[in-house]
C-alpha cells in the first residue's frame, strides 16, 4: 500500500509557521538533507533511493546480498542504501535530483513519475543495455517492464510486487444475501439494487483521499474504450481526454454516486487512516475496490476477516465496451533508475540484476507480495496466501494490457490536478461534462 | 510582538533614549530573522518570476506566474475562502476568548485551575490536534456520525472549530494580562455610580482593552491567513476545492504539482496581503500611535 504517491503526498509533520516564504525555506532544508544524505561519486560506494515502508527488508537483503558478490568486487562498487519515509519521498527525491547529493540509483513509480527526470536528462536509458542483457531482458514479465515505460523507452527495471486493483467482497455478507462475484457490468448493478434493499452499503471507498475513487474510472473507461483512451492522454495530448468512454465513464460514477452506491459519507472517508478497510471488514459495505495492498492491509487489521471471509474478482465487463476484460489497471510495480551522472555505471547495472534473481524473488514472495519476475508463478507456493498470489500473478500474467495508475502515468503536476477534478466529480460539484471539459484544458 | 510596551516614556524621546540598550544586542535577532526569513522571503519573490520544477536551474518567465494567478479561478475561490476564515475564525475567537479573558482575571473559586485546564490545547502541536479531530469527525466510528468534513459548509465549519479550539487560550492568555491590568478604582467608581456589572463591561473593560483587542486581532487574522496543516489534515482542499485556501493552493502547488514559480507567486501575494493587512487594522485602531488607554487619568 505504501507505494502510493498519493499516500506519498501525506507530508504534515512540519510546522508552517511562517507562510511567507516558506516554501524555500523547506526546499533549502530538503536540500540540506539530500546533500549531507547522499554520499554521491566518491570512493565506489553508490547510493541508492529507497520508499522507506514495511518492505524495505527486501531491497536491504538484496543490497547485502549484491555488495559480498563477485559482480559487486568486479564492478568495483558498493551499494548503500537510503530508506527516505513514504510521507517525504517524492519531494526528497525531487530536491535531491537538483543537488550534489543526488542517489546514483533511485526507487520510483515509472511513467510520469520519472517523465521530469527524463525531461532534463537525469536518467539512463536503459533499452538497450537491457536488450542486450539476458538476465535483464527475460527477467520480467514483457507488459509491466512495458508499464513504466515512456514513449517506448525502457528507464527502470521492475524492483517490487506488482499492484493490480481487484474488486474485493465479503464471502459472508454475499453468502448472506445469496449473491456471487459479478462478471458483468449488469450484475454489478443488480448485486448493488439487492444490497441496498437490504440496508447494506454496497461498495467501500475511501473518497477523501481521492486515488481510490480513480481506480472506478481507470477501469471503468478500460473497459468502455480499452487502454488505448488513456495512453492517448499519457503522452500528451489533452484532447484524449474528449473521447466517448471517459464522458461514458464519468456519467457512470456519477450514476453509481446518486444511486448510493457509495453510501452517504463516503467524501470523508479515509482508506489511508483505516476507515474504509474497517467498513468493509465489519459487513457494512460488501465489495471495495482496492489495489491488491488490500489483502495485506486486512491481514493486519482484521486477520479473521482477511483469512475466512475476504473474497477477490476481476473488474466486471461491460457489455458493448471495447477494452479486453482481462485488463488491468493499477501499479504494475516500481523501479529502480539510474542517474544519468552514475558515478560506476557498471556497478549500477549489475545491481539492477539482482532483481531478477531467484533469491530476490523469493524474498518477495515471503514478505507477501507477488514478484514480476518471469520466474514467480514457481515460487508462489510459498506465499503467505498462495491462492490469492497466483490469482494476482495469473491476472497479470494474462492481461492483454495493464494501465499504470493515472495520476502516477501523468506525473506530480497534471496527477494533481486531475485529483482536484475527480473529487469534485464525485462530491457532486463538477458534472459528467464539466468534468471532461475541466480535464481538457489540463496542462 | 505589536503589543508590546505602551508606556510614557515613548511620548519623551530624550529621557527614553538614556535608558536604552545599544543597537548591537539586537544583532543576533535581526541576523537570524534576515537568514530565515527576509532572505527566504526575497528568494521565494524571485522565485515568483522563473519557472522551476526543482531540477535544474529557474527558467526566467517575466509577470507568467501572476497573470496566472490573477487568471486563475481557483484563487478567486481561495480567497473568498481565506477572507471567510479569517472573518468567521475572528469572530468566534475574539467573543469566546474575550469573555474567557475577563473571567479568568477575577478572583473566582479554582479559576487557576481551570484557566490551566483552557490552556492545554496550545500546549498540543497542530498536527495532533488536526489528526485528533479528524478521529473525532469520521464518519463511520468517530463521535459525529455524519458526513461531516465531506460537505462543504461542514469541512469549513469544522476548520474554523478546530483552529478556534487550538489558539483560542492563547488569546484567552492575552486577554486575562490585559483586563488584570485595568485599575480597579474604575471598577470602584462604576460601582459607587450604580453601574451593574454588565455596564461595567462594556463601559470600562472594554474599552480598556482596546489595545489589547487590537493585538490579538492582527495574531488572528495574520494567523488565518497562513493556516494550513489543519486544512491538509482534515480536508486536503476538499471536498472538491471548497476548503483550499490560499496556503494550501501554495503547498499543492509547490509540493504536489512542483510549479515551484507559481507557488512562490501565490507566497509573495499572502506576505503582500497579510502584511498589508496588519498595517491597515494598526492604522485604523489608532494602535500605531501609541496612545496609552489611561490617559487622563
Amino acid at each position: 500500500m505504501g507505494s502510493h504517491t498519493s499516500i506519498g503526498g501525506r507530508s504534515f509533520s512540519r510546522r508552517w509557521v511562517l507562510g511567507a516564504g516558506a516554501t524555500t525555506l523547506l526546499t533549502t532544508g530538503l536540500s540540506a538533507c539530500g546533500s549531507s544524505g547522499g554520499s554521491g561519486s566518491g570512493g565506489g560506494t553508490l547510493t541508492a533511493f529507497v520508499y522507506g515502508d514495511d518492505a524495505v527488508k527486501v531491497q536491504q537483503a538484496a543490497v547485502d546480498r549484491f555488495n559480498k558478490s563477485a559482480a559487486a568486487k568486479k564492478a568495483g562498487g558498493t551499494i548503500k542504501l537510503e530508506r527516505i519515509p513514504g510521507s517525504d519521498y517524492s519531494p526528497k527525491l525531487r530536491t535531491a535530483m537538483g543537488s550534489p547529493g543526488a542517489p546514483d540509483v533511485f526507487f520510483n513509480w515509472g511513467g510520469g513519475s520519472i517523465k521530469p527526470y527524463v525531461e532534463a536528462g537525469k536518467l539512463i536509458d536503459l533499452t538497450d543495455i537491457i536488450e542486450n542483457d539476458e538476465v535483464l531482458k527475460k527477467g520480467f514479465l514483457p507488459s509491466v517492464l512495458a508499464a513504466g515505460d515512456l514513449k517506448g523507452r525502457h528507464y527502470g527495471v521492475p524492483m517490487r510486487g506488482m499492484q493490480p486493483v481487484i474488486l474485493f467482497y465479503n464471502k459472508s455478507v454475499f453468502a448472506e444475501h445469496k449473491l456471487t462475484p459479478p462478471t458483468t457490468w449488469d450484475q454489478l448493478l443488480d448485486i448493488n439494487a439487492k444490497l441496498k434493499r437490504a440496508g447494506v452499503t454496497p461498495f467501500a471507498l475511501g473518497g477523501s483521499d481521492i486515488w481510490p475513487e480513480l481506480m472506478w474510472l481507470e477501469y471503468l473507461v478500460d473497459r468502455l474504450g480499452g487502454p488505448e483512451v488513456f495512453r492517448r492522454i499519457q503522452d500528451g495530448d489533452a484532447e484524449g481526454w474528449g473521447d466517448p468512454a471517459v464522458l461514458k465513464a464519468a456519467e457512470m460514477v456519477r450514476d453509481l454516486v446518486d444511486d448510493g452506491a457509495f453510501g452517504s459519507k463516503f467524501t470523508s472517508v479515509s482508506y489511508v487512516n483505516g476507515g474504509a478497510p474497517a467498513v468493509f471488514a465489519k459487513g457494512k459495505a460488501a465489495m471495495h475496490l482496492m489495489g491488491s495492498w488490500e489483502y495485506s492491509t486486512q491481514l493486519g487489521k482484521f486477520p479473521d476477516f482477511a483469512k475466512k471471509d475476504l473474497g477477490w474478482a476481476p473488474f466486471p465487463k461491460i457489455e458493448g465496451g471495447t477494452g479486453d476484460a482481462r485488463n488491468v489497471v493499477g501499479n504494475p510495480t516500481n523501479y529502480w533508475s539510474v542517474n544519468a551522472r552514475v558515478s560506476n555505471k557498471d556497478a549500477a547495472i549489475a545491481f539492477l540484476k539482482e532483481s531478477a534473481s531467484r533469491e530476490y524473488a523469493r524474498d518477495l514472495v515471503a514478505n507477501g507480495d507477488v514478484p514480476t519476475t518471469s520466474n514467480a508463478a514457481l515460487l508462489l507456493g510459498d506465499a503467505p496466501n498462495p491462492e490469492y498470489a497466483r490469482f494476482q500473478y495469473q491476472m497479470v500474467e494474462e492481461a492483454p494490457a495493464f494501465t499504470l495508475s493515472w495520476d502516477q502515468a501523468l506525473g506530480d503536476e497534471l496527477g494533481t490536478k486531475m485529483h482536484t477534478e475527480i473529487s469534485k466529480l464525485f462530491a457532486g460539484k463538477s458534472s459528467p461534462s464539466r468534468f471532461v471539459a475541466a480535464c481538457k484544458g489540463l496542462k | 510582538m505589536q503589543g508590546a510596551e505602551v508606556s510614557e516614556a515613548a511620548t519623551k524621546p530624550a529621557r527614553a533614549r538614556a535608558g536604552r540598550p545599544r543597537a548591537v544586542w539586537a544583532l543576533p535577532g535581526v541576523l537570524f530573522f534576515a537568514f530565515f526569513a527576509v532572505v527566504p522571503m526575497v528568494l521565494a519573490f524571485y522565485l515568483s518570476f522563473t519557472e522551476w520544477d526543482g531540477l535544474g536551474d529557474p527558467r526566467p518567465v517575466g509577470l507568467d506566474n501572476w497573470k496566472k494567478l490573477i487568471d486563475d479561478p481557483r484563487i478567486t475561490q481561495s480567497l473568498w475562502l481565506t477572507f471567510l476564515l479569517t472573518v468567521c475564525s475572528w469572530l468566534f475567537q475574539t467573543v469566546v476568548a474575550l469573555l474567557l479573558g475577563v473571567w479568568a482575571a477575577g478572583k473566582q473559586r479554582n479559576r487557576a485551575v481551570l484557566s490551566a485546564i483552557f490552556f492545554t490545547p496550545l500546549l498540543l502541536s497542530s498536527t495532533a490536534v488536526a489528526l485528533l479531530f479528524y478521529a473525532l469527525l469520521d464518519p463511520n466510528f468517530g463521535i459525529i456520525q455524519k458526513d461531516t468534513l465531506g460537505s462543504s459548509s461542514g469541512a469549513f465549519l469544522a476548520i474554523v472549530f478546530v483552529g478556534g479550539w487550538q489558539f483560542m487560550p492563547l488569546h484567552t492568555l492575552i486577554y486575562q494580562g490585559g483586563a488584570r491590568q485595568i485599575p480597579q478604582v474604575l471598577y470602584q467608581a462604576a460601582a459607587i455610580d450604580g453601574a451593574g456589572p454588565l455596564r461595567q463591561f462594556f463601559s470600562i473593560t472594554l474599552p480598556q482593552l482596546r489595545h489589547t483587542v487590537t493585538t490579538s486581532s492582527v495574531l488572528i487574522i495574520v494567523g488565518s491567513l497562513t493556516y494550513f496543516e489543519t486544512v491538509l489534515i482534515l480536508t486536503k482542499g476538499g471536498p472538491g476545492t471548497d476548503t483550499a485556501i490560499l496556503p494550501y493552493l501554495m503547498y499543492e502547488a509547490g509540493f504536489k504539482s512542483y510549479d515551484f514559480g507559481y507557488a512562490s507567486a501565490i507566497a509573495s501575494f499572502l506576505v503582500v496581503t497579510a502584511t498589508g493587512l496588519s498595517l491597515l487594522l494598526v492604522r485604523l485602531t489608532g494602535f500605531g500611535t501609541m496612545r496609552s488607554t489611561r490617559e487622563g487619568m
